[in-house]
């Protein structure tokens, strides 16, 4: 059981609680030691069949022909599905709350955009038989460039990964390429700082690798209804989008589930759902879809990629004044979820620290990998990661103990954090304080008399401060990414004002490179297309030293800032809301 | 290909079903007998998520030869309770929250009760050594463990 | 036409079958070939079973040790008279994998696994191949593990090898990232006899060091007439990587393996903990 720390927290619950604070048996339990837990394929059908998918071998590539002719007259195969006949064959998942525009194909139309993204599904009386099908498709395909690094995929002249997105960016409200978070002044900040510390960070995707792979069945059902045994673990999310891209009203699905053989996020994205109905729709009868290992591993899609860059001001006894991060999350060749990551990222910073002056710009870049998706505090966990290594260099720098640092510098309740909300139940003082006791970790009296229920939102850290803010990161001006500041929101400002950015040009088709940015190079050296491409997995770009942003170019036009009716307020889950 | 027609038994009950030749006797006993205890994972012997006991040895059906398990008794999960009244491992996997998607645990059930049968005192170390084919990608193994140790004590008692 | 199974009840059946039909593959425990099966890798042709008896037997009494190739991990375990080989078998797997797994299979295993036949390397095993229905021949273990890759003709149906004098002076050590076991980083076996203070004939083999198991024959350079002392051990670790060309995948990159051979190469020798 855990306890609530009383001696910290005396009020925080009541310990008269009948379920809460108790031991209580699952009510699942009984069937879980017993075998009788109904996960998805615990489901016997009579006539089943079996979809298996034949998958591109290459990162990027023309789909120049396909012939399922000799698949087709394979033993035991019943039916070939192909692109043509998914009947919204574009989809994003997010589309289900109006954010991001369709770009994801169920099955690839003319082009691969990643290794191991599905072109065709072969639905067969055995798993075997649909494998040995698979094998009998003949797919021909002209390599094109590719693009691995997050970086270099923002460089202009840089394949395009995904059409939707020409610039390799997802577009927050068709306006912006990355989300935006200012906070005070971070550049004047660090002018008065003892010491900045600018660090690069990076993370790899990471599988979430459940013991249950990826996979469903979906049989028709009476009432001209398709039952759907699904390991989503968003069923009615994944109900929704199943709906629309077989083209079925969603009351004519059933969707069945809630047993989940372990999902930690990969099992959000609906992979298979859609091809299952489908499959079912064409062939009367149920059709089971099920990832084996190999493909749950590599293609049934990650904790994205990410690389950070942390820039600090810290004075020699210990405040941190100013930071702003630098983050690039990589979709891989879809959207997914990566949109709302990078939206969950800026709300984080700058971690669990009150600093008076943040600032972020976290990017969601596209690459020619598997497209990732939620994981387990996504959007989070790899900044997080930065900025306590991060911290721990600072204390270092500082020349203080890393465990007092933390708490000279932790949020407390009542503090104004910059994503604009009053921080609460904020505890990491106590947190640090009894990791440090258990860890037997000497640290300061003083740190030990702290606490987080006192002296949060005094004076300045109650308040928002005075804010910069600039025109960096408008779509179609890219020369104005490193443009200056452009306006100031005065102290206790909440409401940021839209201003209404005329469409510009240049955005989407020319791509016109501002003279100072550097321009894309292939990590490989340059090969005639049609060529096979180099090895499966990228190397990891090799690590070089940060390089300052060039220069900025003259003055970018500064646009009226009109007010527009109707404020948008940011909010915590999608960066804007309608009020 | 005719089917081959296969006999074993099953949780001490006769079965009789067909098979293709090279069918595994997870694809058998999931889809030919509609026995749903041992799951699927990774066909590869990784995950121990289809753990039965064949003769009383633990033995992975994903890459067991249907064919070969011709007049051998198969063991799974469904046949651990003894009627209405759980095994003791069961039990204490109830008690001590041993389970949380639920998915490994007909594997780990068999391989701790392929364990205990052999071994009722085990160390910490027999345990840990009797589940290490099998993945739990949800509890950190510590629950898994402790109960595996408390099933052995409760047994010990019960003998006393 | 999908994958059939024959069945052999005599080692010479199974022989004789393997060398007539390239498209015959044999199954002994099932953990590599299945797996093929399962991943849709072997579609077509005959998988044989082997029910003979002999397949399967022990002879480890005397100072000579014969080994059916259809001999389980688990068995090994079970055999009082091969204690030396019992951090070994439980090296592989966990217990459902080692009920299954036998001797002959592993012998065929691809790095990063074949653990226990780099321990049949350092043991100087003879590996006993039959083809067609003449009588088994005798191959050196490290001829055999040289050319599989070009394809073994005919069935294996036995290992022999020289029972260590002392249990003590044969050391192996698997190492993995993942805590009891997991897949090999490296393995590493030395069997070195003593004769009064100084080795002699030490042997020494690595697994996951190159695409096959592989004699570390710098190292047995470096022992041979030597005792195990700190300067021994020394210019043993120096010469740890002679012979070597580990590969990189999902476990370590090659790099690695390289940095931390001499490492676990020193620990086994010392008799260190891990």
């Amino acid at each position: 059981m855990l306890d609530i720390r009383k001696d910290f927290f005396a009020n925080e619950r009541d310990d008269n609680l009948n379920v809460v604070g108790k031991g209580v048996q699952r009510q699942d339990m009984p069937g879980h030691v017993t075998g009788r837990s109904p996960f998805f394929d615990d489901h016997a059908f009579e006539g089943l069949l079996h979809l298996k998918v034949v998958r591109s071998p290459h990162h990027h590539a023309r789909i120049r022909s396909i012939d399922v002719s000799a698949a087709e007259r394979a033993p035991g195969v019943k039916r070939i599905l192909r692109a043509a006949d998914v009947p919204v064959n574009k989809n994003t998942l997010l589309s289900l709350i109006n954010f991001g525009k369709d770009d994801e194909p169920s099955l690839a139309v003319d082009k691969v955009h990643y290794k191991g993204e599905p072109v065709v599904a072969i639905i067969a009386d055995s798993e075997a038989a649909a494998m040995a099908a698979r094998k009998l498709v003949r797919i021909d395909y002209e390599t094109l460039p590719a693009v691995f690094d997050v970086e270099e995929a923002l460089k202009p002249g840089a394949p395009v990964v995904n059409d939707t997105y020409p610039n390799n960016y997802f577009e927050y409200h068709d306006k912006f390429d990355h989300q935006k978070l200012r906070f005070g002044d971070t550049e004047k900040a660090f002018k008065s700082a003892d010491i900045v510390l600018e660090e690069r960070y990076q993370m790899s995707p990471i599988e979430h690798a459940p013991t249950e792979t990826n996979g469903s069945i979906a049989a028709p059902e009476q009432d001209n209804r398709f039952v759907v045994h699904s390991c989503a673990q968003g069923l009615f999310f994944s109900l929704g989008t199943a709906a629309k891209i077989v083209g079925l009203e969603s009351n004519r699905l059933h969707f069945i589930g809630g047993t989940v053989g372990g999902g930690f996020g990969g099992k959000v994205d609906s992979i298979t759902e859609p091809l299952a109905i489908l499959g079912a729709m064409m062939t009367g009868r149920p059709v089971r879809y099920v990832l084996d290992r190999e493909e749950e591993m590599l293609y049934g899609s990650p904790r994205g990629a990410e690389r950070i860059y942390v820039k600090d001001g810290v004075m020699r006894d210990g405040r941190i004044v100013a930071r702003h991060v630098r983050s690039y999350f990589d979709a891989g060749a879809y959207t997914r979820l990566s949109s709302y990551a990078a939206v969950k990222c800026t709300a984080h910073i700058p971690g669990p620290y009150w600093i008076p002056n943040a600032a972020s710009d976290i990017y969601v870049a596209y690459t020619n990998r598997c497209p990732s998706t939620a994981m387990r505090g996504f959007g989070i966990t790899a900044v997080d990661f930065a900025l306590e290594v991060q911290m721990d260099k600072l204390a270092h720098a500082v020349n203080m103990d890393p465990m007092d640092f933390r708490i000279l510098n932790a949020y407390r309740d009542g503090d104004m954090k910059p994503h604009r909300r009053v921080a609460k139940n904020t505890a990491l003082i106590e947190c640090v304080q009894v990791a440090a006791e258990k860890a037997r970790w000497p640290i300061s009296d003083s740190a030990k008399r702290q606490s987080s229920l006192a002296g949060g939102g005094e004076g300045e850290r109650g308040q928002i401060p005075a804010t910069l803010i600039d025109q960096r990161g408008q779509i179609g001006r890219p020369e104005t990414r490193n443009a200056p500041s452009t306006q100031t929101l005065p102290a206790g400002t909440t409401r940021i004002a839209l201003t209404k950015q005329p469409e510009l040009e240049g955005s989407r088709d020319s791509r016109a490179a501002a003279p100072n940015v550097p321009r894309y190079e292939p990590a490989q050296p340059a090969v005639q297309a049609p060529a096979p491409l180099a090895p499966a997995t990228p190397a990891s770009p090799p690590p070089q030293p940060y390089a300052a942003p060039p220069s900025p170019p003259a003055a970018a036009p500064t646009p009226g800032a009109t007010p527009q009716h109707g404020a948008m307020r940011f909010s915590s889950v999608f960066g804007t809301r309608r009020r | 290909m005719a089917k081959i027609p296969v006999q074993f038994r099953l949780n001490n009950s006769d079965r009789a079903t067909f098979a293709e030749a090279a069918d595994n006797l997870l694809t058998t006993l999931r889809r030919g007998l509609n026995e749903f205890g041992p799951k699927y994972g990774c066909g590869q012997g990784a995950c121990g998520v289809c753990t039965v006991l064949i003769d009383g040895e633990p033995q992975l059906a994903c890459l067991t030869l249907t064919v070969a398990c011709e007049g051998r008794h198969v063991e799974t999960v469904s046949g651990m309770a003894d009627g209405p009244n759980m095994h003791p491992l069961q039990n204490a996997f109830m008690d001590n929250f041993a389970a949380q998607c639920g998915f490994c645990t007909p594997g780990m059930l068999m391989a701790a009760r392929a364990l205990l049968d052999r071994n009722p005192n085990p160390t910490r170390e027999d345990v840990v050594e009797a589940i290490a084919g099998n993945i739990c990608r949800c509890t950190g193994y510590e629950p898994i463990i402790a109960a595996i140790l408390a099933a052995a004590g409760a047994r010990g008692e019960k003998r006393a | 036409m999908p994958l059939d199974v024959r069945v052999a009840t005599s080692m010479a059946e199974a022989a004789g079958l393997l060398s007539s039909d390239q498209r015959t593959k044999f199954l002994s425990g099932g953990t590599l070939v299945m797996r093929d099966v399962n991943e849709g890798r072997l579609l077509d042709g005959t998988l044989l079973r082997l029910t003979d008896p002999a397949y399967r037997q022990m002879n480890a009494s005397g100072p000579r040790v014969e080994l059916g190739a259809g001999v389980t991990m688990a068995m090994v375990l079970n055999n009082r008279d091969l204690p030396f080989l019992h951090a070994v078998a439980r090296a592989i797997g966990g217990p459902a994998i080692r009920q299954m797994a036998t001797i002959g299979g592993n012998l065929f295993a691809e790095t990063p696994y074949g653990d226990f036949a780099v321990a049949l390397l350092a043991l100087d095993a003879q590996v006993m191949v039959q083809s067609g229905y003449g009588s088994a021949r005798t191959v050196a273990i490290e001829e055999f593990l040289g050319a599989r890759d070009r394809g073994v003709s005919g069935l294996v149906t036995a290992v022999q090898f020289a029972k260590p004098q002392n249990a003590a002076d044969f050391k192996f050590r698997k190492i993995s990232r993942v805590k009891p076991k997991g897949i090999s980083v490296m393995s590493i076996a030395a069997h070195l006899p003593n004769s009064g203070s100084r080795i002699v004939q030490a042997r020494v083999a690595y697994g996951a060091m190159a695409p096959t198991p592989v004699r570390a024959r710098g190292v047995e350079r470096a022992l041979e007439g030597k005792s195990l002392d700190s300067a021994s051990i020394h210019a043993a670790k120096a010469a740890a990587l002679e012979g070597t060309r580990p590969l990189t995948d999902a476990i370590a990159t090659e790099w690695y393996r390289r940095e931390v051979m001499p490492v676990h190469l020193g620990r086994l020798l010392t008799g260190e903990g891990r």
